[in-house]
């Protein structure tokens, strides 16, 4: 119970953090509150001027973060310059299609990924190691926006792509983890004791293994993450990637410190649960 | 097996070399526009053709994997150390310190970094020799991604900090540097080793998507990441087998890297 | 038996055409970001652009290919002698979408709003020529008077851009008076437009229009995927493609692809001339030097840069007005020819000498600088890098910086951190009317160097008095003698040095019919109310 509340606590002011590093960033990278409009051959000085009035942030970052945080306590999330919609709406429109395209990816990013590690850490076979980790540095090397091209013109759902993306990576580090934990002295006895394969993986290798798989877990969460903004651009789906993009494209502000914030929310929670799944022998 | 990785091994040190002596080797600068041959296929003066402005795919081809091969890995070296360091001091601390760190990882796994990218460009003066932004640009890579893999790592450590193996060389009397350097560090390597294999490719490709926000290589100097940036549209990719061909050098050297490591991390 | 055959062959097309009669037809095509908009006075991107286009009824429309003024919502109009004012004769019985009747009222209330100084209109600011208010006077139900504070050049067609707004319906933006209405909007997703059942247009044989029943507009970002529908079939149009795509279709599919020759959009690159920016002394000297500015233009290749970066879907570029602006282009002028040798000249002239290759200024410094352009857009990249060749032809070094799109608005807007620009101009209007902001001294939009107090040149001071000259002229051929020496100075002077004049290229689906794409937008279906569908594909759908 305690620990729960000391990870509620540290997820609290990481995140408060994390808007405000977000909001800092955001505010002095060129070209922020420029606006293409004003290039609009049209547009008189004046107007151009008010443009500009619009965009202008003139508090301190600080003040100015205060202050919408004491917006957002009242439910106040700002309005996106780029979409021209509250933000609110716009991320709970979103959030969900996000919340698919990664679930989806990593349900099977990491079947593939474990799949294929276990057998060689298991079986020792060179074959199915050298076959799979060709198979992941071949996806590695494959740019997401060629990947999701090629997903389109077979007509294949996009989301594949995240899990394309997660695989390697997921395979590359449990392969090594679970090679070493299977070279570790007490498996070593527990095989020549004759334990079937099966047994000694269960009983000896994944709860040595396991603390390192479960930090996998959770960083896997924030590269799926990660992988949503190149595949939700170039697939279209309407999700939280895209949005992202296209914020950072606008130097949107009060939608990019919400994403900032919803990002550091998940990493969190997501570390914080294999955190808390770890047993509590360890955390000792 | 053994063959496998001595081929592995040759076709690197070719490349390698190919690419080091690219001066001799490409029949043309990478920069020479032969502007009546536009996206022409491979003949006898163009091995692999010319690109979209008429130059030489291969001579491009040939300095693009020196920039690259030379850039990339120490960037990859850089952030596999930094991981290395952060997340294991982290973990063998372990207590209020590993927390602290550990939060600090996650916030800066979840930042806005791409605006870091931008703003530094911006301060830097608008005539620099492209080969300087490209360092600089895989510079700042390197030390924007360690945070992923120092929580794998930091993880790593803790459990290495309990193991028995660990616990029976404390209770024989070795500690401190000694502890460190022959019983903690050679068993964190495996993951470390993952690490900077995982980030060789993905920084390249990192490069690849920068460009497109002005960050990447400049005009004219080639480099995988502008070369496979050319496969990325639609009109592109179905057509001329040929431009496959840095995506292609890109996978087998990808691979043999990965077929030497692989050698490595199994004792046979 | 045969009789047979052709009496069931008679029942399948009657069929077929019944079917086609009665099953509700669709036009599909992409818009590639949601309209941020639907208030016609406030657009400003492409896709709310688009939807004002489909839905908005306008007073007088220009038809995009005779480039003539052709009535609309009004049978007549006109303008005053001193270009203050105009009236416009309505035409009666008039209903908007929603069924609330149109009348001279909603003109004043649209004209209204539009010149609010609070709403920032963008069309409306094509109005705003001077201080003071617009006034409308409603002289019957259908007949109005508007008069601004100043004279307004070209004043009639700048109506085209004016969607008329219900002063009185309920649905407010929403009730419009143009060939359809947007009866759904999924945010993010699609449109959908339905026809309007009171449009007041109909064909020769009395039919009302538009033929097409409503239009899908799916939200699509990516090209690749928009390029991949139509060869598909599922869009019927994609109204500018590349002109990579353009030579794939050709060699694929040559009925999908049009190319209208040279569009209104050019694209140019030029120097930075401001005063205060912070460049080194002596290379302002140079940007500021028309020898330097005119030996640039010459020492680059134009027509490589049209038939290399652009596949040959573009040509040398000529001066401030494309050729494609049959009234107001300046026939008289000529492309910048390619050529060194004069070019070395006119720098030798300023005391620039070659050495060892490298070209060196008066001073003994070498002739190095940035261009920048904005990254993705591959046409600039190439461009920008084929010009780095040429230049290095005249021992000038030449660095490509590429730069996302707000940094770069910030260089040349405010940090003027930069030594020269290459970047493109959308021209929606043909009359110069639309470029007062970019060539009058004082504009903001003056590349070069905006805001001027005073013209810093003498010929900047000659383009500010003619290009007011033909402002507050009514005369459009005395106008257009005004608008041709701003032509000749620019040319001689160049301080936008154009490149090229892009092709309009465009896809369009054979079973769109009556389709005959132009070089102003909309190029594709500009004559929307007119297109059909061939039955074949309407009875499929």
């Amino acid at each position: 119970m305690h620990r729960l509340a000391q990870h509620v606590a540290t997820i609290v002011i990481t995140v408060l953090l994390g808007g405000f590093l977000g909001a800092t960033l955001v505010r002095f990278t060129p070209g922020f509150g420029v606006d293409e409009a004003e290039l609009d051959a049209r547009r008189s000085a004046a107007s151009i001027e008010s443009i500009r009035q619009a965009n202008r942030v003139d508090e301190n970052v600080f003040a100015f973060y205060v202050h919408y945080l004491a917006r957002m306590a009242r439910g106040d999330l700002g309005t996106s310059r780029t979409l021209d919609r509250p933000v609110a709406q716009l991320v709970g429109e979103r959030f969900p299609e996000t919340l698919k395209t990664v679930g989806l990816g990593l349900l099977l990013g990491w079947t593939l990924g474990f799949a294929l590690a276990v057998p060689v850490a298991m079986l020792r076979s060179w074959m199915i190691d050298v076959t799979a980790s060709t198979a992941a540095g071949l996806l590695l090397c494959i740019p997401a926006a060629v990947l999701a091209l090629l997903f389109v013109l077979v007509r294949a759902p996009g989301r594949m792509v995240v899990a394309l993306i997660i695989f390697p990576k997921v395979f590359r580090y449990a392969r090594n983890l679970l090679v070493r934990s299977a070279d570790l002295p007490h498996v070593l006895t527990a095989r020549a004791k004759g334990l079937g394969n099966f047994r000694v993986f269960l009983w000896h290798i994944l709860p040595n293994a396991g603390p390192q798989l479960l930090a996998l877990a959770g960083i896997s969460v924030s590269l799926a993450f990660a992988a949503t903004i190149p595949v939700e651009v170039l697939c279209d789906i309407p999700g939280i990637g895209q949005l992202a993009w296209k914020a950072a494209l606008g130097r949107d502000l009060y939608l990019l410190i919400n994403l900032t914030m919803i990002v550091t929310v998940v990493t969190l929670i997501a570390n914080s649960v294999a955190d808390l799944a770890r047993p509590q022998r360890s955390a000792a | 097996m053994k063959r496998a990785r001595t081929g592995a091994i040759g076709f690197l040190l070719l490349v390698c070399l190919a690419s080091g002596i690219a001066g001799l080797l490409a029949p043309s600068g990478y920069a020479h526009q032969f502007r009546d041959i536009p996206d022409a296929a491979p003949s006898r003066q163009h091995w692999l053709g010319t690109d979209d402005l008429g130059r030489d795919r291969f001579s491009r081809l040939l300095y693009g994997t020196r920039v690259s091969l030379l850039v990339a890995p120490a960037a990859a070296l850089c952030s596999s150390l930094l991981a290395a360091l952060i997340g294991g001091i982290a973990g063998f601390a372990g207590g209020w310190l590993q927390r602290l760190v550990m939060a600090a990882t996650d916030l800066f796994l979840s930042l806005p970094w791409l605006f870091l990218l931008i703003t530094v460009r911006a301060l830097m003066p608008l005539n620099v020799a492209p080969l300087t932004s490209v360092v600089i640009t895989f510079g700042l890579l390197g030390l924007l991604g360690w945070a992923a893999a120092a929580r794998v790592i930091c993880a790593d450590a803790r459990s290495l900090r309990n193991a028995d193996f660990i616990l029976l060389a404390r209770a024989s009397g070795v500690s401190g540097w000694r502890l460190l350097h022959r019983h903690l560090l050679p068993n964190l390597m495996p993951v470390v080793y993952a690490q900077f294999w995982l980030s060789i490719p993905v920084f390249i490709l990192t490069e690849a998507n920068l460009g497109i926000l002005g960050l990447g290589v400049s005009e004219p100097l080639p480099s995988w990441g502008s070369l496979l940036r050319e496969l990325e549209s639609y009109s592109s990719i179905t057509a001329n087998p040929w431009q496959f061909a840095p995506l292609l050098l890109f996978i087998a050297v990808v691979s043999c890297f990965h077929l030497i490591v692989v050698d490595r991390e199994i004792p046979a | 038996m045969k009789r047979k055959f052709f009496s069931s062959l008679l029942f399948v097309l009657l069929w077929l055409c019944s079917a086609a009669a009665q099953s509700p037809t669709q036009l599909r095509f992409c818009l590639h970001s949601e309209p941020k908009t639907f208030n016609p006075l406030l657009v400003e991107e492409d896709s709310s652009d688009t939807v004002r286009y489909l839905s908005g009824g306008v007073l007088v429309r220009l038809n995009r290919e005779t480039q003539t003024l052709e009535p609309g919502l009004a049978t007549a109009w006109k303008t005053s002698k001193d270009g203050r004012s105009i009236t416009f004769t309505l035409r009666r019985g008039i209903k908007f979408s929603d069924g609330t009747p149109f009348s001279a009222e909603d003109v004043a209330y649209t004209v209204q709003q539009m010149m609010d100084p609070n709403l920032h209109s963008a069309v409306g600011d094509t109005f705003r020529s001077g201080e003071g208010k617009t006034e409308t006077k409603i002289l019957s139900p259908n007949k109005i008077a508007i008069t601004f504070p100043a004279p307004v050049a070209g004043l009639d067609r700048l109506f085209d851009q004016v969607s008329m707004m219900s002063s009185k319906s309920p649905k407010r933006e929403m009730a419009v008076l143009g060939p359809y209405y947007v009866a759904e909007n999924k945010a993010g997703a699609y449109l959908i437009l339905q026809r309007n059942p009171n449009y007041w247009k109909h064909d020769a044989a009395g039919r009302q229009l538009p033929y097409i029943d409503s239009v899908r507009l799916d939200i699509q970002q990516n090209r690749d995927l928009e390029l991949l529908r139509l060869e598909r079939g599922e869009i019927d149009l994609v109204n500018s493609i590349d002109a990579e795509y353009y030579e794939k279709l050709k060699s694929e599919k040559p009925v999908l692809a049009h190319d209208a020759g040279p569009s209104l959009d050019s694209e140019h690159i030029w120097f930075n001339q401001v005063p205060s920016a912070p460049v080194s002394d002596y290379k302002k000297a140079w940007f500021q030097s028309t020898n330097f500015r005119r030996a640039i233009s010459e020492s680059i290749n134009r027509e490589d840069l049209a038939r290399i970066a652009f596949r040959g879907h573009a040509r040398a570029a000529v001066g401030i007005v494309s050729p494609a602006n049959q009234f107001w282009f300046n026939s008289k002028l000529q492309s910048h020819p390619f050529d060194q040798k004069s070019a070395m000249q006119r720098l030798q002239k300023d005391g620039f000498r070659l050495q060892d290759g490298v070209l060196h200024d008066s001073t003994g410094h070498e002739v190095e600088f940035s261009i920048i352009t904005n990254a993705g857009n591959k046409y600039r990249e190439r461009m920008a890098t084929m010009i780095q060749q040429d230049l290095a032809g005249v021992g000038i070094k030449v660095n490509v910086v590429t730069l996302d799109f707000p940094s770069l608005i910030e260089r040349i807007t405010r940090t003027f951190n930069y030594e020269a620009c290459l970047l493109g101009l959308v021209n929606t209007e043909l009359d110069p009317a639309s470029v007062m902001n970019v060539w009058v001294s004082s504009a903001e939009n003056h590349q070069w160097n905006p805001s001027e107090k005073i013209p810093a040149t003498a010929w900047e001071a000659e383009i500010d008095k003619l290009m007011r000259a033909q402002a507050s002229t009514l005369d459009d051929h005395k106008r257009k003698q005004y608008f041709d020496r701003v032509q000749e100075v620019a040319w001689e002077q160049e301080p936008f040095i154009y490149l090229v004049t892009k092709n309009a290229l465009s896809a369009v689906s054979p079973s769109v019919a009556n389709a005959h794409p132009v070089v102003l937008r909309p190029q594709v279906f500009w004559n929307v109310d007119e297109l059909k569908l061939t039955s074949e594909v309407a009875a499929k759908r």
